[in-house]
């Protein structure tokens, strides 16, 4: 498609960092999902809110917050400061954590449905069969969920890969770091490069489609055997 | 009948629990102790707290308060609550609850791995065998039917070797025909794996099947409970059961009459003309005689259509004040049989206590 | 990602931040006939062009609704139609390749405003009015609006050249998509130093007015667009942004002006 290396390093460094926030959304998104479908603490309010606070959020105002909070004066720039990190802005770390936040809902959501969906009857079910409950979680709250999970996991790539807002606020800009392909595409924009622009724009354009796609044609495979429990 | 022995082998439940449900308050007061032995059914219309008790014992219900212990083992006190996965009970819940996502082998595998006790091939076998279902193992729980979803859950149920299996209506999903599918099993069962089974049911006919020993409730409290005799031939059953007031008795056959297609039971050295059911001699089985199918008369009436008429003395008389009826017991030669009959007749035939009586019993319903 | 694309083919300037627009009053397209003018500006020159404005609608009958977002974004707006009537760019890159698609008249275009670049620190005592701190290495991240598109960062990258440091402070650029942008890392602290417009400066901090002799001259031209020929309130605007009252205003804020 005629990619300029540019184009390539900006793909590259979105697949990683897609890749990395995806990885660690589910591992911390999980337990958070399982206890937001489990609990019945007043606090599930308020976490379910500021779970999906990104979701009505202009990513610019995440972004703005970010910068301040990282920058030196920053309760979170403090801390990496002190933990020797340095500053977060303007790294691929940095960008990771900004995602984190971003796409948590994405990752969240899709879990807590399930984990809800599936409800406590097999749970009680496995506790009745001596399975403790990380046992449960494991061989029957997961394989159960499964279908959440990989919506979970498409969703959040996607997402993470559709940033840009924060990214453009706290990203700088700086090749095979933070230079993702949604900025590329702008500079080029910008720069009036429209011909790059278009070349990369369809190719994001056509991975969304796909990742959707995949996504709903999934999600109707999954109907049938998704949620049911034995009756 | 089984009787109440000594602590170490009864399960004493001592539980109270209220549930909130919107602005519902469901409150269970229980105090029972029954033999941990046999098959115990508990009995009571729907809403009546059958489940929760089960739950309770299961410790499902986690703000159940009290004592439960299951002989020697304590389950739940004041200062502590065992969690349900290291009570050592089966369960088969009334919708199964095979899991999804595993094949019937894997449902049972999984109980196999967290048995506390290892399950040995034999073992293994056998379960399968009772219960047949060695030829699904490879299927999925929705390629099964509702027979076979329950036969596989009690499968489940049995291979964490528990020490109590508990069974939560496991019929009550099922059609007539899958319920005769799975009755025989359910029967078998108590006496392969020599389990205390806890059965609960709304079912009278179930009850009187199975049971050895019934608690019945009745809005969260026991109305009744002892034998499965003592509670049915008694007048204390509640009021909607009224009606299923019986005496079970167990009887030898010891004769059959191909001609008339009969069979000859005797119990406790009385005798009575069966319909004949492909019964073989020697064996024994368990009747009820709904006691308003028994009508008293002061002498033997021969000319009638009533083939078993039994001779004995009014050992009792419970008249139901606010009805018509009253409830005789009968003392027969080393037995008791229940009549209900009119208070009217009572007044008419001056019957007392002590007097010498016939007994006329219209059916009698073999249970198997 | 959609929003990407979307920017490439607007229909309105809808997307554009307009600061004296509530969003319920008629669309400009509706008002192109009026004496209203609708005026697209660079946002690096919002503060003199709100200053422009009030004194404008003071001093004559015509009013003006003015939007403000990146040259870059603008051109490709009008490109597609966008129904501006004056375009304020931060450049003459934009403006020329206007004209030459006959989008704006070359008649009209001229030099409105020319930007000085200062480098400046929120810290009051790291840049001493000199070049010292891009040789000490003084610092972890310089900021500086990305240089493929952002005229200011054009500049900057002279400046560097010029002082002989560019392939030596590289790897501690961070780049602002505006300079605007460029302005807001320095100021959270996330980059030490940055290379900023001197109509920017706010009272604290410290910097270095670089000679201009350094970087080539940051002309801001302004072009009459294809709707503004008959649009009264739009040429109006075009005059008096030579006027001499306009080039005050204009300097006040550290623009130079012809």
């Amino acid at each position: 498609m005629g990619l300029i290396d540019s184009d390539i390093n900006a793909i590259w460094l979105t697949i990683k960092l897609a890749f990395t926030v995806t990885i660690i959304l589910l591992i911390i998104g999980t337990p958070i999902a399982v206890w937001l479908a489990k609990t019945k603490s007043w606090l599930r309010g308020p976490i379910n809110a500021i779970v999906a606070l990104p979701l009505v959020l202009p990513p610019t105002v995440l972004g703005f917050y970010l910068l301040i909070a990282m920058g030196p004066e920053g309760p979170i720039g403090e801390l990496t400061e002190q933990l020797g990190l340095g500053l977060l802005p303007f790294t691929f770390w940095g960008l990771v954590i900004a995602s984190l936040f971003y796409s948590l809902p994405f990752v969240v959501q899709p879990i807590q449905n399930a984990v809800e969906a599936i409800g406590n009857k097999p749970l009680e079910a496995a506790a009745t069969l001596h399975s403790k409950p990380m046992d449960t979680f494991f061989h029957v709250i997961l394989p159960l969920a499964r279908p959440g999970f990989i919506s979970a996991a498409i969703l959040g790539f996607a997402h993470t890969v559709g940033e840009f807002g924060i990214v453009l606020m706290i990203g700088g800009n700086i090749p095979a770091e933070t230079k993702v392909v949604s900025i590329q595409i702008y500079d080029q924009v910008e720069a009036l490069e429209y011909a790059g622009a278009h070349r990369l724009s369809a190719i994001m354009l056509g991975f969304s489609f796909i990742a959707l796609l995949l996504l709903y044609s999934f999600q109707r495979r999954g109907i049938a055997t998704k949620f049911r429990i034995g009756r | 009948m089984t009787q109440v022995n000594s602590t170490s082998s009864t399960i004493v439940a001592n539980l109270q629990i209220s549930l909130h449900s919107g602005s519902q308050v469901f409150e269970l007061s229980v105090n029972s102790e029954f033999p941990s032995t046999g098959i115990t059914a508990i009995l009571g219309e729907s809403g009546s707290g059958k489940t929760t008790l089960l739950r309770c014992i299961a410790g499902l219900e986690k703000s159940a308060k009290g004592l439960l212990k299951l002989g020697e083992t304590t389950w739940l006190d004041d200062k502590h609550c065992v969690p349900t996965y290291e009570r050592e009970i089966g369960y088969v819940f009334q919708d199964a609850r095979l899991f999804e996502h595993l094949s019937v082998q894997g449902n049972l595998q999984f109980a196999i791995k967290r048995s506390h006790e290892k399950v040995q091939k034999a073992f293994y076998a056998e379960v399968i065998n009772a219960l047949d279902i060695g030829h699904l193992m490879q299927h999925k729980p929705d390629q099964l039917s509702g027979g076979e979803k329950q036969r596989v859950a009690i499968a489940r149920a049995l291979l964490v070797k528990p020490k109590m299996l508990i069974m939560d209506e496991p019929l009550a999903s099922l059609d007539n025909a899958r319920k005769q599918d799975v009755l025989p099993y359910l029967a078998a069962l108590q006496n392969m794996f020599h389990l205390p089974i806890l059965y609960v049911s709304h079912s009278t006919d179930e009850v009187c099947r199975l049971a050895d020993h019934v608690i019945v409730l009745h809005q969260g409290k026991v109305v009744s409970q002892g034998s499965i005799n003592d509670v049915f031939a008694s007048a204390q059953l509640p009021h909607i059961y009224k009606q299923e007031t019986s005496t079970i008795i167990k009887a030898k056959i010891i004769e059959k009459d191909e001609r008339w297609h009969l069979i000859k039971a005797e119990f406790d050295g009385n005798t009575l003309w069966l319909q004949d059911h492909n019964k073989a001699i020697g064996k024994t089985v368990r009747l009820r005689i709904i006691a308003s199918d028994v009508s008293l008369s002061l002498q033997d009436e021969k000319e009638s259509t009533i083939l078993n008429r039994l001779e004995g003395r009014i050992g009792g008389i419970e008249i139901d004040k606010k009805g018509a009826t009253a409830l005789v017991t009968i003392d027969l030669t080393n037995s008791e049989i229940v009549a209900q009959v009119t208070r009217k007749s009572i007044d008419d035939l001056f019957l007392m206590v002590g007097m010498k009586i016939w007994v006329q019993i219209k059916s009698v319903a073999i249970l198997g | 990602m959609l929003c990407i694309c979307l920017f490439l083919y607007p229909l309105t300037p809808s997307n554009a931040v307009d600061l004296n627009q509530p969003a319920s009053e008629k669309s400009p397209s509706i008002n192109i006939k009026t004496r209203h003018a609708n005026v697209a500006v660079a946002s690096n020159f919002i503060k003199p062009m709100q200053e422009l404005k009030a004194q404008f609608e003071l001093k004559t009958p015509h009013k003006i609704r003015v939007s403000y977002s990146s040259s870059g974004k603008f051109f490709a707006q009008i490109v597609n139609g966008a129904p501006y009537d004056l375009f304020l760019s931060a450049d003459q890159v934009k403006p020329d390749e206007l004209i030459k698609r006959g989008k704006a008249s070359a008649r009209g275009r001229f030099t409105y405003a020319q930007g000085t670049l200062i480098l400046w620190s929120s810290n009051a005592t790291l840049v001493n009015n000199s070049p010292d701190v891009l040789y000490n290495n003084q610092f972890r991240k310089v900021a500086l609006a990305n240089p493929k598109f952002a005229p200011y960062g054009q500049a900057a990258v002279d400046v560097l050249k010029h002082l002989s440091i560019v392939e030596q402070t590289k790897p501690k650029w961070v780049m602002g998509e505006s300079i605007s942008q460029t302005y807001q890392f320095v100021a959270t602290g996330n980059a030490e130093i940055g290379f900023i417009s001197f109509s920017q400066k706010p009272e604290h901090g410290s910097y270095w007015l670089i000679p201009e002799s350094y970087y080539n001259p940051i002309k801001q031209d302004a072009v009459l667009l294809e709707n503004a020929e008959h649009n009264a309130a739009a040429l109006a605007f075009f005059e008096f942004l030579k006027s001499n009252d306009a080039k005050n205003i204009i300097q006040s804020h550290h623009y130079t002006v012809d």
